[in-house]
């Protein structure tokens, strides 16, 4: 019984994050990933499972600003990190515009690998606010659409492009 | 797909990870990007009982030029290399492989010292580093010791290294002033391991090649010196002929097997047109300096 508590003691952390503006903080598993962390611990289920092997980008989160693959980091690697998700990109009661472009553009189809397009697409456009058609195809190429809508994927970046520039 | 359980240490300085190698020896693993690592875990190819982080250690993320060395520290990730101005003006083989090794959010993460410990025969870093006389700075809790990548990789994921030491500094010899490189790539997909890659850096002296390196991905069990091409290459002028016969003979060198990415035949003929083409752009490099 003690051996146990001991066992699990050596495998557990005390995580503190901020998550969407937010702190959080939880016991957690070394072993959990970020992607784990975020669904089930944090119940922020917008963030997708989608090939599970660091290949589709369907889990692309923004820690400390920058785009990866939460199934491939654990979360035990994040502490003390500011964490973006899908959830986090809107302001109360209105649409991020990232999001309002791939609404307008009908930028997505299934809309599965939709929050990882936008995250990647935000991150894009905070480094580099009128990027070309060639730059936004080059930063989205480690999100996978399997709808094969990457044409107003595309258009939906330049749509939040113009309007970001439009509102700075 | 949970990977199995580990202890997790985030030292903040190399003594303190070696002293947890020290505990653990082959047990524990080192994560850097664990771009490569993590995935391994998690399909419990590798279960480690401890995971030593390096993220926190402070002053391994630099890449700097110093006393005739290119120094790229174990916490380099493949963006900023991708991103150097120093890369691109002075390491033509190194700025090119970086932007096309898997996709850009990988790139974010993926370290290239990591790459080269994790010692992938289709690994991208092993040929551009190869073809620029690159070594590493491993540090153990007896010192540190340089160990030039010819002889740093054995085999399929298998390397020089001990498990109590950490590739700390990945270093390449800064080329003289008269010099070119250039990687080429062949994928089928972004973010797909290379076809074929060919790695090749000279440099010149009085019109004259003086040292080519060259080197081959994803046609050995390791990344692969095209040591016969370069040998006929020195001393000679890079004009048509040679060109024609360092890529015959890296042809030859090569060990390519046939899969599903091509057959071995194809693959063989492929590092003979990439090997002229890197040629050619090294001389085309070297005249705009």
């Amino acid at each position: 019984m003690t051996e146990t508590a001991t066992e699990q003691a050596v495998y557990t952390k005390q995580l503190n994050v901020t998550v969407n503006g937010q702190a959080r903080s939880a016991a957690i598993e070394t072993r959990l990933l970020l992607v784990h962390f975020l669904r089930e611990t944090l119940g922020l289920t917008g963030t997708h499972i989608g090939c599970d092997t660091t290949s589709c980008g369907a889990c692309t989160v923004l820690v400390d600003g920058t785009p990866l693959k939460s199934c491939t980091c654990f979360a035990v690697q994040t502490e003390g990190s500011e964490i973006t998700t899908v959830e986090g990109l809107a302001p109360a009661g209105g649409l991020h515009p990232v999001q309002e472009g791939f609404h307008e553009e009908h930028g997505l189809q299934c809309g599965f690998c939709t929050p990882g397009m936008m995250l990647t697409a935000t991150a894009l456009l905070a480094e580099n606010p009128n990027p070309s058609e060639t730059e936004i195809r080059w930063a989205l190429s480690g999100n996978i659409c399997r709808c094969t809508g990457y044409q107003n994927i595309v258009k939906a970046v330049q749509y939040a492009a113009a309007k970001m520039r439009e509102g700075s | 797909m949970y990977p199995a359980r580990f202890e997790y240490f985030a030292p903040s300085s190399v003594d303190e990870a070696l002293s947890v190698l020290e505990r653990y020896g082959d047990e524990a693993k080192v994560l850097a990007g664990g771009q490569s690592l993590i995935p391994l875990m998690k399909l419990r190819f590798a279960s480690p009982r401890a995971l030593v982080d390096l993220n926190g250690i402070d002053g391994l993320d630099e890449l700097y030029e110093d006393n005739g060395m290119l120094n790229i520290g174990a916490l380099v990730r493949h963006k900023a290399c991708e991103r150097s101005d120093l890369l691109r003006k002075r390491y033509g083989v190194l700025a090119d492989a970086a932007p096309q090794i898997s996709d850009p959010i990988v790139r974010n993460r993926g370290t290239v010292a990591g790459s080269l410990a994790h010692a992938d025969p289709q690994g991208d870093w092993g040929s551009a580093l190869l073809a620029g006389g690159g070594q590493v700075q491993v540090r153990g809790s007896d010192g540190t010791r340089t160990i030039s990548l010819d002889d740093f990789f054995l085999g399929p994921f298998t390397t020089a290294l001990e498990p109590t030491e950490i590739v700390t500094w990945v270093q390449v010899p800064e080329p003289g002033p008269r010099s070119g490189g250039a990687y080429f790539k062949l994928e089928r997909k972004v973010g797909d391991f290379a076809t074929v890659a060919v790695g090749v850096h000279v440099s010149f002296s009085n019109g004259k090649v003086e040292r080519a390196g060259i080197a081959l991905t994803g046609v050995g069990p390791r990344n692969l010196r095209a040591e016969s091409a370069e040998q006929a290459l020195a001393g000679h002028e890079l004009d048509d002929e040679a060109i024609g016969e360092a890529a015959r003979l890296a042809a030859q060198a090569a060990e390519p097997r046939d899969d599903a990415r091509g057959s071995a035949e194809y693959k063989r003929n492929v590092v003979r047109v990439f090997t002229e083409r890197g040629l050619r752009k090294a001389a085309e490099r070297r005249e705009k300096q």
